[in-house]
């Protein structure tokens, strides 16, 4: 069912854990619906210099956090903000469709932490928040 | 990877190699249609009487009461519409539990837009309908009460004779899915008062692909197939013999020592449950705790997802599985575990491990060396679970 690539990055995930005084974290996800992912970025000069996360979700749900967090490491904020969940899918040799909705919750949590830097630096983030922590807003592709 | 030890009986078993040799002949040499009347087709009529024979004993029934099916799936279907189309004029009203295979939830579902009433009782925190809400259920309208003998995924055994009685004395018909009880509990349809029962022999050692249902002398059923004269005109089809053969065979083996199948099975779960409970912290045991399939092990390890448990299983070579949303294709955790009232988020991380006839004290030996560590990792990973060792959350 999965790629080998999701299979590698869940059986060995990158980056799990939490950085101390991250320059912005986000979750997004709720536990009723089986998943929340918390990111942590490091931030320096505008580039994200660190990532890493915690997950509680399914293979794929894990797979693209770990995928996720590398993709945004040397990024610029600006760059960061650009990755989209097809993008995250794509570096994983795509997923099956049912779980897509687990790329989108990567693509929320580089977003949510992103916005919690914005926040603590004074900066205007413009949008309202990214996950409303309803199912609802990350599984919008299912039936 | 080396070793591989399916604990999946309730998903499905293999076919005994008995089992196997006796189906044989009737894909080759002896493919005659029951329906002719040369000598092989004769041979698979008789097989086919052979085996009806072989159900009707293990169900303590006539021979002519027993009517071979595709699977278990059409067995359920065909009680449930036959009985609600053919007693239309009695009543509309049908009783059935929240924790049904989807075989029968779908099947009452569909009827519900057929313009039937249906009743889901709910059930305990341990999976058991009540006999009062039964009781209080019942109305001069209702025409079927469905059942399940024995839960596909936590186990929970019903009590069908108090159940069967009730409807005896309500006049009221009974069918029970007990696709999941032959061969783990000794059943006998006149002691229990069933109408109908639903069996599929896969998953007792048997092919994939047939099952049957019990039909009692008189109950009012409406054909479930139209077509030729099989099964004395109640389902036809040209009869898939080697399944049915094999069918027979399977039943017979598997109801000739219950006993001793279940004492060994129930030693493997019970160890296995007492030793994941003292090992795992934030585990609990769904279903009940004694009135359960002896193979039947149901655990929920909260801040864990189900899925990710089974993928980092399946590569230590346990096949097993679980009531997550992300292994049923939905967005909801399994049916019977929201039932039995477990919240969302701890529902997702359940874990089912169902025994059989091969499992070894090694096999659980070997669970246990595994799994805790498994879930410690992925409790590592997890946000939840961060939260509880910080004390940010109780639990
Ligand atoms: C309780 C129960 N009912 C019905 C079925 C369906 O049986 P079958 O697979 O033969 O269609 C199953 C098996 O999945 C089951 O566990």
């Amino acid at each position: 069912m999965y790629s080998e690539k999701v299979m590698d990055h869940f059986m060995n995930p990158r980056n799990v854990g939490e950085i101390e005084n991250a320059d912005g974290v986000g979750q997004v996800g709720n536990p009723k619906c089986g998943d929340i992912m918390k990111m942590y970025l490091k931030i320096e000069n505008g580039t994200i210099v660190d990532a890493k996360f915690r997950t509680f979700g399914c293979g794929a749900a894990i797979a693209t956090s770990s995928m996720a967090t590398e993709m945004v490491k040397g990024k610029t904020v600006d760059e960061a903000l650009k990755i989209t969940n097809k993008a995250v899918a794509e570096a994983l040799d795509g997923l099956p469709p049912v779980k897509m909705h687990c790329s989108n919750l990567a693509e929320e949590a580089i977003k949510a932490a992103i916005q919690d830097y914005y926040k603590r630096h004074g900066m205007d983030w413009g949008e309202g928040d990214v996950c409303t922590g309803c199912c609802d807003s990350c599984h919008v592709e299912e039936e | 990877m080396d070793k591989q030890i399916y604990l999946d009986h309730s998903a499905t078993t293999y076919v005994k190699e008995e089992v196997l040799q006796e189906m044989i002949p009737y894909f080759t040499e002896k493919f005659g249609n029951a329906s002719s009347i040369y000598s092989i087709g004769r041979e698979s009529k008789k097989a086919i009487e052979d085996a009806r024979e072989k159900v009707a004993r293990a169900l303590h029934c006539q021979p002519k009461e027993i009517f071979f099916t595709a699977s278990g799936t059409e067995a359920d279907n065909w009680a449930i519409k036959g009985v609600a189309f053919a007693n239309r004029n009695k009543g509309n009203h049908i009783i059935t539990s929240a924790i049904e295979h989807h075989a029968v939830l779908h099947t009452c579902q569909y009827l519900e837009k057929e313009g039937f009433e249906v009743t889901y009782l709910p059930v305990d925190e341990y999976g058991m309908v009540s006999l009062e809400k039964l009781q209080e259920a019942i109305t001069d309208k209702t025409i079927l009460i469905s059942i399940m003998f024995a839960n596909n995924e936590i186990g929970t055994i019903q009590p069908i004779k108090e159940i069967g009685r009730i409807a005896k004395e309500k006049g009221i018909y009974f069918h029970t899915d007990a696709v999941q009880a032959v061969g783990n509990v000794p059943i006998d349809v006149d002691e229990y008062n069933i109408d109908m029962l639903s069996l599929s022999a896969h998953k007792f050692y048997g092919p994939k692909g047939v099952g049957a249902l019990y039909v009692r002398k008189g109950v009012k059923l409406h054909n479930f197939m139209q077509g030729g004269a099989q099964e004395r005109g109640r389902r036809a089809g040209t009869e898939n013999v080697p399944g049915i053969v094999g069918l027979g065979k399977a039943i017979e083996l598997a109801t000739r020592d219950i006993e001793g199948y279940n004492s060994k099975l129930r030693a493997l779960r019970d160890r296995l449950i007492k030793e994941v409970l003292e090992k795992i912290p934030y585990t609990r045991l769904n279903g009940h705790p004694t009135q359960r399939l002896p193979g039947n092990a149901n655990f929920s390890f909260e801040f864990i997802e189900g899925e990710s448990l089974l993928l980092m299983l399946d590569m230590k070579g346990i096949a097993a599985s679980s009531g997550s949303a992300c292994t049923s294709g939905s967005l909801d955790p399994s049916h019977v575990l929201l039932a039995i009232g477990l919240p969302h988020e701890i529902a997702h991380g359940s874990l089912r491990i169902t025994f059989g006839e091969e499992n070894t004290e090694e096999d659980v030996d070997y669970v246990l060396e595994v799994l805790p560590p498994i879930v410690e990792r992925l409790r590592e990973m997890s946000p939840l679970y961060e939260e509880v060792k910080r004390g940010v959350k109780n639990v």
